[in-house]
């Protein structure tokens, strides 16, 4: 237990997604004008990083590593499919999106309309692909641990945006130099705002 | 052969295909794409002129591969086959990576992966490649991944002058005898949030000079 919360809290906080490895910036910059849609976009993530991290974890498990195909049979233990590793990790994240949008669409119309715009945009956001891959490199034990890992990445990020966005939403009573104005600042904030999340550096519980 | 396939290859339009992006076209400072995985890598340089390298080739020949198949992508899938090709070809470049520069590969890390979901190449494969033919989209694809390339080494160059005293290894300020004088490297720019607001500082830059691209709140 503890240690899922400690791979929990770190995820949130000290390996936070957005500020320090700066993944999923391109819908960071572009979807944080309002907190409304902020928020929208941030829960659409977490909920493609909890259901497509742990499908990745076992695939990574049971397929593509070297040695995981022993459970075909004798012949298959050395079979090595790991170069295949984004191909396969993309794929599923594509398929996964789309299933999730239809299964949303079906069964929640009401959450369908306030996230349905956001969920095609996510297929090709870094922070999801990212993900998987510090998942496969940190070489997480369980399914636990890495579907734990998947959300706190995602709220992570979510909180990032949230709080970029409702920065911004105040900076327009400011006055900022014309040519800093829009992306040049919104840099800059992303940037103190990085190093003030420096300060958890080093916790664990 | 009609009159548009006899146009010379570098014509004044392919030409400005190719430096466009280099300035006011710029994918990272004004088109705002694929600065996902370009900040983590700018520490040193070397690291990010692999980065750069890499993002061009994967850029230009995924370009080439999907306006040459343009015709033949149903639209209803197109993502998922502009994927499989820029999949296979980041997938070649890791391997290639990992084959005669491991140590920079290794430094990279997962950000080689990171390539597929860069914005630029989803970004530019939608804009350009599946309305354009083979040739100029060849050269939008090198012309904008050495746009997002120029930005890459500019950052790392200042980072690794000012963080750790060298450039591209060789140690500047050591052989200037700056040290002795009592200068201190400085740490902080190391970290990786001053990537994100020397970005910040070159936006600036570009835009007070180019006013054009300043944007109306």
């Amino acid at each position: 237990m503890e240690n899922l919360l400690n791979i929990f809290i770190k995820s949130i906080f000290v390996d936070n997604m957005i500020f320090a490895f700066f993944l999923g910036m391109c819908s960071f910059l572009a979807v944080s004008k309002s907190v409304k849609t902020a928020m929208g976009l941030g829960v659409a993530v977490i909920f493609v990083l909890l259901i497509t991290v742990p499908i990745n974890f076992l695939i990574e498990k049971y397929v593509l590593r070297k040695g995981a195909l022993i459970w075909l049979g004798e012949g298959f233990g050395d079979v090595d499919l790991s170069f295949l590793t984004f191909m396969v990790f993309i794929a599923t994240i594509a398929a996964m999106t789309q299933l999730v949008e239809m299964i949303i669409e079906k069964f929640s119309p009401a959450l369908y309309n306030s996230l349905g715009i956001f969920l095609p945009l996510i297929a090709v956001n870094c922070a999801i692909l990212g993900a998987a891959l510090f998942m496969q490199e940190r070489e997480y034990e369980n399914v636990a641990e890495a579907t734990v890992f998947g959300v706190g990445s995602g709220v992570g990020w979510m909180l990032a945006i949230v709080s970029i966005a409702a920065i911004r939403e105040k900076l327009k009573y400011s006055n900022v130099p014309d040519p800093l104005k829009g992306l040049g600042i919104t840099f800059i904030l992303t940037g103190l705002m990085a190093i003030a999340f420096m300060g958890f550096m080093g916790i664990k519980l | 052969m009609n009159n548009q396939e006899k146009e010379p290859m570098f014509s004044a339009k392919n030409l400005k295909l190719l430096t466009e992006p280099f300035g006011n076209n710029n994918p990272i400072t004004v088109q705002v794409l694929g600065i996902c995985s370009a900040l983590a890598v700018t520490v040193k340089l070397k690291p990010a002129i692999v980065m750069a390298l890499s993002v061009t080739i994967v850029t230009a020949i995924s370009n080439l591969v999907i306006a040459a198949l343009r015709k033949y992508i149903p639209d209803r899938i197109r993502i998922i086959v502009q994927l499989v090709v820029i999949a296979t070809m980041v997938i070649l470049v890791d391997q290639f990576l990992k084959a005669y520069v491991f140590d920079v590969s290794k430094q990279l890390s997962v950000f080689v992966g990171l390539i597929i979901t860069n914005c630029i190449l989803m970004g530019r494969l939608e804009a350009f490649a599946m309305a354009n033919k083979p040739w100029p989209s060849f050269l939008d694809g090198i012309g904008n991944g050495a746009g997002y390339g120029l930005i890459l080494v500019v950052v790392s160059f200042f980072r690794e002058l000012l963080g750790s005293g060298t450039i591209y290894g060789y140690p500047v300020f050591e052989k200037l005898g700056l040290y002795k004088s009592g200068y201190e490297n400085n740490g902080m720019v190391i970290l990786p949030p001053m990537a994100l607001i020397f970005v910040g500082l070159i936006i600036w830059f570009q835009r007070s000079k180019n006013k054009s691209l300043i944007e109306k709140q």
